[in-house]
């Protein structure tokens, strides 16, 4: 069971092709997969579907997948930062399916456990449900979605160990453990790989099961909206 | 006088009760915060945390820790983390108490309608929809009417919906109305402003 790769490139090496289905993890520019996105910039693989929550900025994040026109479409619920996503989107050369936020964390979740399909009450009423199967339970109205399947997981956490035990810090949680699951495959970059056996098997919050390519790198861990108060205010 | 922003979350603030576990939105929802007293109230971020604490302390920010607006926050004693499925698990499911959220129309069933204008830039709907058809009570907090004084309250919601017969209360400048049977129902006027005014500036049937 060897997991560890040299580098971002090294540990995609043969799961890039034209057209796949990419779950990324991330929320905003936190917590996002940023070594493995400039990995696939510099594979030059197209028209790819992206399955995450947010677009990033124009020159961090799925944005730099924009700039050189490597995305096909995008399954997200917010994509409000980003003014080159916005300019192909509104000349109609990149795809957008607004999922509501839950509803796309679900659709991985529910995809990596193998549930092709689940029922919520979130959309109903709205455009979210055009077209989606109705069904009543207990005399409330859910609808039908579906859970994601995709071709490659990429994924950010705070520590590995050598089988893929992850362990993520604060909000960068955030989609990593639904996108990581509902990849056929799943590359991870941590800031740290610890020796197995280095930490806490009940302080591990994914499983290495869902992990078969580790990276360490240098993040640059990009802040969007800086706000502090003064000290004398504390 | 209408009531200003921050005497709007104030009265906001009166909705919640102690030991309640809370989702704020963006804009004069967030400043209910600052109203809460001494309260014991738990305040959720959709992105992974219960236990959102306030902005840190200049040269403290972590890129690691961030609400659903993406601002730099802090921690709590009480923090919890957790990913995105279950963040959403738990507003879908029903255990959130509120949420407090800003709205561009609210109709006289409930209908809400704050994430998008047909024809003009759409930045996607993010938590809200989970939220509003999730969480025990909806409060939306908003100006009574629009920059062209016509009324955000309407017999019927003429952009596309958040969610149906969602919304609980709606408190504006001018006063604090409940969704029931029928209509809105006006529960209290801010004062100075009296029930007259409230209801020439409401196009929704008043009950």
């Amino acid at each position: 069971m060897k997991k560890i790769y040299p580098n971002a490139a090294a540990a995609l090496d043969g799961l890039l092709h034209d057209g796949m289905f990419i779950a990324a993890g991330g929320f905003g520019l936190c917590g996002i997969p940023e070594l493995l996105l400039d990995a696939i910039k510099d594979a030059g693989t197209k028209d790819l579907t992206f399955a995450s929550n947010n677009a990033g900025v124009d020159d961090f994040g799925i944005g730099i997948l924009l700039q050189t026109r490597q995305v096909k479409k995008m399954i997200s619920s917010y994509v409000g930062e980003n003014a080159e996503f916005m300019r192909q989107y509104l000349s109609g050369e990149l795809e957008l399916e607004f999922n509501p936020q839950g509803t796309l964390a679900e659709r991985m979740r529910a995809g990596g456990c193998g549930i092709p399909g689940f029922y919520t009450k979130t959309g109903v009423g709205t455009v979210i449900a055009d077209g989606k199967e109705h069904k009543d339970f207990n005399g409330e109205t859910y609808i039908m979605e579906e859970g994601i399947f995709a071709d490659l997981a990429i994924v950010k956490a705070w520590k590995a160990d050598e089988t893929g035990n992850l362990i993520f810090r604060k909000t960068a949680r955030n989609f990593n453990p639904p996108a990581a699951m509902c990849g056929k495959t799943c590359v991870v970059e941590v800031e740290e790989i610890v020796p197995t056996g280095s930490l806490d098997p009940d302080k591990i919050h994914l499983p290495g099961i869902y992990v078969h390519r580790i990276i360490q790198g240098a993040h640059e861990k990009r802040i969007e909206q800086r706000t502090t108060r003064k000290r004398e205010d504390a | 006088m209408p009531w200003d922003r921050n005497q709007m979350a104030a009265r906001a603030a009166k909705e919640l009760e102690d030991g309640m576990y809370v989702n704020l939105g963006i804009g004069i929802p967030t400043l209910v915060a600052n109203y809460v007293g001494e309260k014991d109230i738990t305040l959720q971020s959709e992105n992974g945390m219960l236990g959102m604490g306030p902005f840190p302390i200049e040269g403290e920010e972590d890129a690691d820790l961030i609400n659903a607006g993406k601002q730099t926050i802090t921690e709590l004693n009480r923090t919890a983390y957790f990913d995105s499925a279950t963040s959403f698990g738990m507003i879908r499911g029903g255990k959130i108490a509120a949420a407090i959220l800003g709205a561009m129309e609210v109709a006289q069933n409930g209908d809400l309608a704050n994430w998008m204008i047909p024809g003009k830039l759409v930045k996607g709907m993010g938590g809200a929809m989970d939220l509003v058809a999730g969480v025990g009570r909806v409060i939306v907090v908003m100006d009574h009417t629009n920059k062209h004084g016509d009324s955000k309250l309407l017999k019927e919601c003429t952009l596309p919906l958040t969610g149906k017969g969602v919304v609980d209360r709606i408190i504006t400048n001018l006063g604090v109305l409940d969704v029931v049977e029928g209509g809105l129902r006006i529960v209290e006027t801010a004062e100075g402003v009296t029930e007259e005014e409230l209801r020439a500036a409401t196009d929704a049937k008043l009950v």
